[in-house]
Parts: structure tokens; sequence; C-alpha cells
């Protein structure tokens, strides 16, 4: 049975960013609150305002790049945090809404910045137990 | 890594001759330790590396080597335009000309001593760092254009930098060739609050104290002597650079195939330096190059002010050199085969590290070389070393101590407040906004620098000139 989730992984310099789930857009928008973690708990992250995102790419792998990558523009073009995220992915393109709010370094305790996703162990597949997998190194 | 995977060549020296898609060899300078704490992923990227068109001599990796993007960090690779050869964004990086500069002052130790908190809460107050550190300086469109056209020379005739400095930058500050019309609109509104910003992760803002001389000729040329306090900063491109190499990273990767360049790997984007693509990247990169230097110089001028606010005349801060790790240059290098070729020099986490007599060095630095500039750790120090007469890997060396643990394993062992309180308990006095990112970047989750800036020196990449002690720390 598919699981949903997120995690992260192991690289020397950075941090990789895993989402897991029944869909490919389930493990989109996990691997977007997986990129949330990196900063802080996603958790602590209120839902005040929403963000609509378009990309599209010529196949899932940079689709995925891109759309963590308007994530990670989004956040610092306006100082934002998102904790939630909605996916919608046809063909080649995605369209999205992230609910966030404005950083506050008090209450989120941001650990790091997010300089943008990367092409590294970046990868979209669905494993043998219909789990969709969406994940790649994000350089801080 | 396997060192049985290489031929030793000497005591630092190991190489993999060419084989599959490799047009040259990889050689990668480090000793028998370091070499086996390598991931076999720099293996890999480094052979990787040594299959792209145009790359002259070898793929290089230094004694701080590890897995990249497409490029093992640490490496160093040459490209020849006139032999169809590539520039890539992964080789250059997310935070463009990320460097570091050192500031000498005429204080003891001694004399911090009594306002060393004082000094550390003005200078995290005034240097804006973290996540949400905001600078105070906006740039409209026409300022930020002029930015990065200008780079520190810029800073400096705006009032944030002394024009002494100038000459202690690479490329005097300005680096030649930025195109802002290169540069997308979503890099430039990235800049907007964000010059004179030190940024996160593994950038800080350092008060340090000459711990130990180890060439006391070259140490007095560069005005370094025991006890002595310096300051040094660790800081990019900010927001423009990254977005700089998140915008070319993806061009690359898409445009490769149809350019007829294969590529062992999607990370490896590159695309022709001869290409209208790669003439654009190097006009956007090259203003990369000049925000990082205008930030640093920006930054410089604030600690200038909090010195000059608490010690009077004799905080006065003088550059002793500002260098960039993260870039891809120009330069003209005598090849293996005995012909000088001008070549593209991507040095991703590697330092240009230029021997005495060098013409393009200050008089004053010429007689020693070039200054080397390695961070180390917050907890463990940091060094200068000096370029060699005859340099290897195209004038390079190391940049830094790498991580031996990732931020990952880093959480997992420690909390930033133990490491805060233990730091204090040896007198370095760490402040951040951050404490998870403190625990990130423990002492403990880098590699022991000691050892990496001895290799380098083993291996003729530099020679060492200097420890330096962390004494107040200013984490980004």
């Amino acid at each position: 049975m598919a699981r949903r989730g997120f995690e992260h992984f192991a690289h020397d310099a950075d941090i990789g960013v895993r989402g897991y789930g029944p869909s490919k857009e389930a493990a989109f928008e996990e691997a977007a609150r997986a990129l949330t973690a990196v900063v802080t708990e996603p958790e602590q992250v209120r839902p005040e305002r929403a963000v609509t995102i378009a990309c599209r790419a010529p196949d899932d792998a940079m689709l995925l790049c891109d759309w963590l990558n308007a994530l990670v523009l989004a956040m610092a073009e306006e100082g934002l945090l998102f904790g939630r995220f909605e996916v919608h992915i046809e063909g080649d393109t995605l369209t999205a809404t992230a609910w966030g709010e404005p950083l506050d370094r008090s209450r989120h305790a941001p650990a790091v910045e997010v300089k943008g996703a990367t092409l590294t162990a970046l990868r979209v597949g669905r494993e043998p137990d219909g789990t969709w997998v969406a994940q790649c190194v994000v350089d801080v | 890594m396997n060192p049985a995977r290489f031929t030793r060549v000497d005591a630092t020296t190991w190489r993999l001759e060419p084989h599959g898609a490799m047009q040259v060899p990889a050689v990668i300078y480090a000793d028998e330790g370091l070499l086996r704490a390598m991931d076999d992923k720099v293996g890999e990227q480094l052979a990787n590396v040594a299959s792209l068109p145009g790359i002259v001599d070898a793929a290089y990796a230094l004694p701080d080597a590890h897995w990249g993007y497409g490029f093992p960090i640490g490496g160093v690779a040459a490209f020849d335009a006139t032999a169809a050869g590539v520039i890539s964004a992964g080789g250059v990086g997310f935070d463009i000309s990320c460097g570091v500069r050192t500031m000498l002052t005429d204080l003891g130790s001694e004399e911090i001593e009594p306002l060393k908190e004082s000094l550390a809460d003005a200078l995290l107050a005034t240097v804006p760092a973290g996540l949400g550190g905001k600078g105070g300086i906006r740039l409209d469109e026409t300022e930020l254009d002029a930015m990065l056209l200008g780079g520190a020379v810029w800073a400096v005739a705006r009032g944030w930098g002394e024009p002494e400095d100038l000459i202690r930058i690479e490329e005097g500050g300005r680096m030649a060739g930025a195109e802002p019309a290169a540069v997308s609109a979503a890099a430039k509104r990235r800049q907007r609050a964000e010059m004179g910003t030190l940024g996160s992760g593994n950038h800080y803002l350092e008060v340090q104290a000459v711990a130990e001389i180890l060439d006391p000729a070259t140490a007095e040329g560069f005005g370094l002597e025991r006890g002595r306090i310096v300051v040094t900063i660790h800081c990019g491109s900010r927001g423009l650079g990254h977005q700089i190499g998140t915008d070319y990273l993806r061009e690359m990767a898409l445009a490769a195939e149809p350019a007829g360049i294969a590529l062992p790997d999607r990370e490896l984007a590159c695309a022709r330096i001869a290409s209208e693509l790669g003439q654009r990247y190097l006009g956007a990169m090259r203003a990369g190059i000049n925000c990082a230097l205008a930030n640093r110089e920006i930054i410089g001028q604030l600690a200038r002010q909090v010195f000059t606010r608490l010690f009077g005349s004799g905080g006065r801060l003088r550059l002793l050199f500002d260098v960039s790790h993260n870039t891809c240059k120009l330069e003209r290098h005598r090849c293996a085969d005995g012909v000088e070729r001008e070549l593209h020099v991507h040095r991703k986490g590697a330092t240009r590290a230029l021997g005495p007599g060098d013409p393009s060095l200050p008089e004053a630095l010429r007689p020693w070389g070039q200054p080397v500039l390695i961070g180390g750790s917050m907890g463990t120090g940091s060094w200068v070393l000096a370029g060699c007469e005859r340099g290897r890997a195209f004038a390079s060396a190391v940049h830094g101590a790498g991580r031996s643990l990732s931020r990952h394993q880093a959480l997992r062992q420690w909390n930033g407040r133990q490491i805060v309180d233990e730091l204090a308990s040896h007198g370095i006095l760490v402040r951040s906004h951050s404490l998870r990112g403190v625990a990130e970047e423990a002492p403990g989750a880098y590699k022991d620098v000691d050892a990496v800036v001895a290799a380098a020196e083993a291996a003729g990449l530099a020679r060492r000139v200097a420890r330096l002690r962390p004494v107040i720390c200013i984490k980004g």
C-alpha cells in the first residue's frame, strides 16, 4: 500500500529532500513540506496567505525541480514560509497553491536559507508498492 | 573512497587514467587519510568532469573535496574555448563568487578582551545575518545594474568601503565583462533587500586572533603577528547569485543535448563557451561575481563602523585580501604539453593561489604570493596560506575544511545551546539568530582543517603562513 510523508537524506555539503505519496501530486506536495522542513517545522507555519504557482517542464524530474525552485523564489522574494500545498499536474504542466505566512524569526527559528533545488539525486518515480517518490538535493 | 582505484604518484597525488568517456585523467591531491574519508561520489563526479568536451590537462580535486553538484566541491577544471570547451553553471555553483576576506587590526587579543561581549553584540546587531536578516541598502533598477557592473568599486564609490581596499580584492574589486541584461528579473528582485547581508549556512563573520606563525617572513609581509586580532568574513552573492545558478542550470540542462553535448549526468549541465548561451552565462556569472565583491565590501565597512565605535582609531580595519572560491575565470596557463593557452578555469570550492612575483598581485604582496584564506569551523580555527612558486591545478588551492557529517547527522548529535555554551567555556563567543543553524554547523561536523591545509602544503598547492583562532563568531 502506498505511503505518504517526507524525509531528508544526507549529502556531503547540503541536504536532500524526499516526498512520497499515493500519487505524483502527493509526492510533490510532500517534497515541498520537506523543503520547508529544511528551514523550520512545517507544522509551525500558519496558512495565512495563499500563493499560486504554475510551471511547465519537458519531464517529471525537471518539473519537480521547477516546482521547488518556484517555492524557493517565492520564499526569498516575499519573505514567506509555506506549510500547506495543493498540487495539480496535467501532462507537462503543474499548477499549485501554497499556503503560508511571513517568516517570524522568533517563532520559526529558521535554521538555514535554501539557495536552490539542484539536479543532483533528482528523481521522480514509482516504487514497487505503488508509492510515488519525488526527491532532489537542495543547496543551502 | 578506496585508494586502490587510483595510481599513487606521490604521498599526496592520486591519479585515475582516462577510461570510457574520460578525455583526460582525474587527479586528487590529498593524503591517504583524507582520500579514504572522501565519498566515492567524489571520484565518480571527477571522472564525469574529465569526460566533458574541451577539458585541458586533468580534472582536479583538492584535499577538502566532497560530493557536489555534477562537479565535486573542492574541484578545479579548465576548458579551452577553441577546442569546443564548455562552461558549466554547476561547476561554478549556486553561490557565485562565495569567498573570504580577512581584515587586519592594530589590536592585540588582550585589548579586545574587556569589550568582547559588547563587540559580539554590536556585530550581531550591525551585520544582518541568517535567514530573514535584511540589509539597510535598497537599490533601484539603475543602481542594481551599476552594482552588477562595478562590484566593490561601485561600493567604494557609494561610501560603503575604502579606496585602498580595491587592489587587495581579486580583479581589483571589479570583474570585467559583466552583463546585467543577462541576469533575470527574478534574480534582481531576489537581491532587493540583500545587499550587505551575510546569509546563512556556513557563512560567518569572525573575530580571530593569530595563534601560530609558520612562515615568519611571509606573515610579516602580510601584516600578521602572533596575538594580533583580525576579522574574517565568509559570504557570497546572496539571492542574486543563487537565482543565476538556478536559471542557467536549468537552461543548460535542457540545451545540452540539442547542442550535441552528451552529458554523463544531467547535473553536469553545461554549454559551449563559444555559444550564445555560454556567453550569456559568462556575462551573468560575472555580474554575480561583482555582486559578491560588493557584498563583502559593504559587510567589511559595517564591521569597520563597529570597531571604530568601540576602539576609536585603534579599531581601524585594513584589508589583507579578498578571495572568491566559486568562479569561472579566463586565465592564461602553460599546459602540460608546454603550450600557453587562454583557459576558462572553473574553481568550485577552490581558491585561486597565485605564486610570488605574479604581476597581478599588489606590489606589497608580490614578494610573498597571494594570501589564500581558509575557513575552518567556529570551534577549531582558520588558516592563512600563500600561493606557491609553481602552483598546481592551474594555480589553485583548497577553500575550507569541508564537512565530515551531513547537516542531518549533525542535528542528531548536537543542539545549538550546548555548542554555544561549550565554545563560551573555551573563550569563543558565538552569536546567531538560529540555534538550529549553530547545531548544523557544529565544529565536530567538519573535517580537521589542520589536516586539510597540511595536505595542501605537502601537495605544493599553497604554503602555510598562520593559523587563526576564533574569538567571536557571528553565524549566518
